[in-house]
């Protein structure tokens, strides 16, 4: 069992597609990417970051994300997939410490 | 004759250049993702405005030219900041169930510099390419 994240996963994507057709996938996760860091040491909020963003199409992963320091907050992700079958996607976001949250869209092809 | 406040001048001017660059820890970081591998410096289209408003959240856009078939693909696209007080910006790893090698993204800009973008192939070769943003307001350390 893991811990979820607070925040809403968002996974934006068409509800249909033909065979073939190329279809854009949106991601985000609402997150500070806190970095603990300021340009003047003056007190910063602790760490808070997201380490990693998974896709996968059912099982199959297409898309790994390793997050740093300089992902802007929010981490909002775009990529593009060809649909041949219907197929769900799920996206998981995994923080530093192991918390995780995930969400998923199906795509009916046809 | 060398006596001590020679060395120490010259070795502050050893140090002097580079006080805050963190040209070392971005070699480092590069040597981490690719080794030493020698990028080449081609096949990627890498899209950054020239001058973001806010450096917080700055878009970025990466297409690398790859067939993305099993045999022919790219499998990771790394992304460095010159300039902010970390190199480290993400790693993006790739599989053939993407249609084309392109990703999207927001980055944080602490000041105006160059974002490096080095994109392994699953043939081993790595392409490099880069590109200057300057930025209104710094995005790093708000």
């Amino acid at each position: 069992m893991t811990t979820p994240l607070p925040g809403t996963p968002r996974i934006r994507i068409p509800a249909r597609a033909r065979p073939g057709e190329v279809i854009e996938i949106r991601t985000l996760l609402d997150h500070p990417m806190e970095t603990g860091l300021r340009h003047d040491n003056s007190p910063a909020p602790p760490r808070n970051m997201l380490a990693r963003l998974e896709i996968r199409r059912d099982t199959t992963p297409i898309f790994a994300a390793d997050l740093r320091n300089g992902t802007a907050a929010n981490p909002f992700h775009v990529l593009w997939v060809r649909m041949e079958t219907t197929a769900t996607f799920t996206a998981t976001w995994t923080d530093e410490h192991g918390r995780t949250a995930a969400t998923s869209a199906r795509v009916l092809v046809g | 004759m060398t006596t001590r406040r020679n060395l120490l001048g010259a070795l502050a001017l050893t140090l002097l250049p580079n006080p805050a660059r963190p040209d070392d820890a971005l070699a480092a970081a590069i040597r981490a993702a690719i080794g030493d591998i020698e990028p080449i410096d081609a096949g990627i289209e890498l899209r950054l405005p020239a001058i973001a408003e806010n450096g917080a959240q700055v878009p970025l856009s990466v297409l690398v030219d790859s067939p993305m078939t099993q045999e022919d693909h790219v499998t990771t696209i790394h992304v460095f900041a010159t300039a902010n007080p970390t190199p480290g910006i993400a790693s993006f790893h790739l599989f053939p169930g993407l249609a084309r090698a392109e990703i999207q993204t927001r980055i944080r800009v602490a000041e105006a510099q160059s974002i490096i973008v080095l994109a392994r192939h699953n043939n081993g070769r790595v392409y490099r390419t880069s590109a200057r943003v300057a930025v209104t307001r710094g995005g790093c350390l708000s």
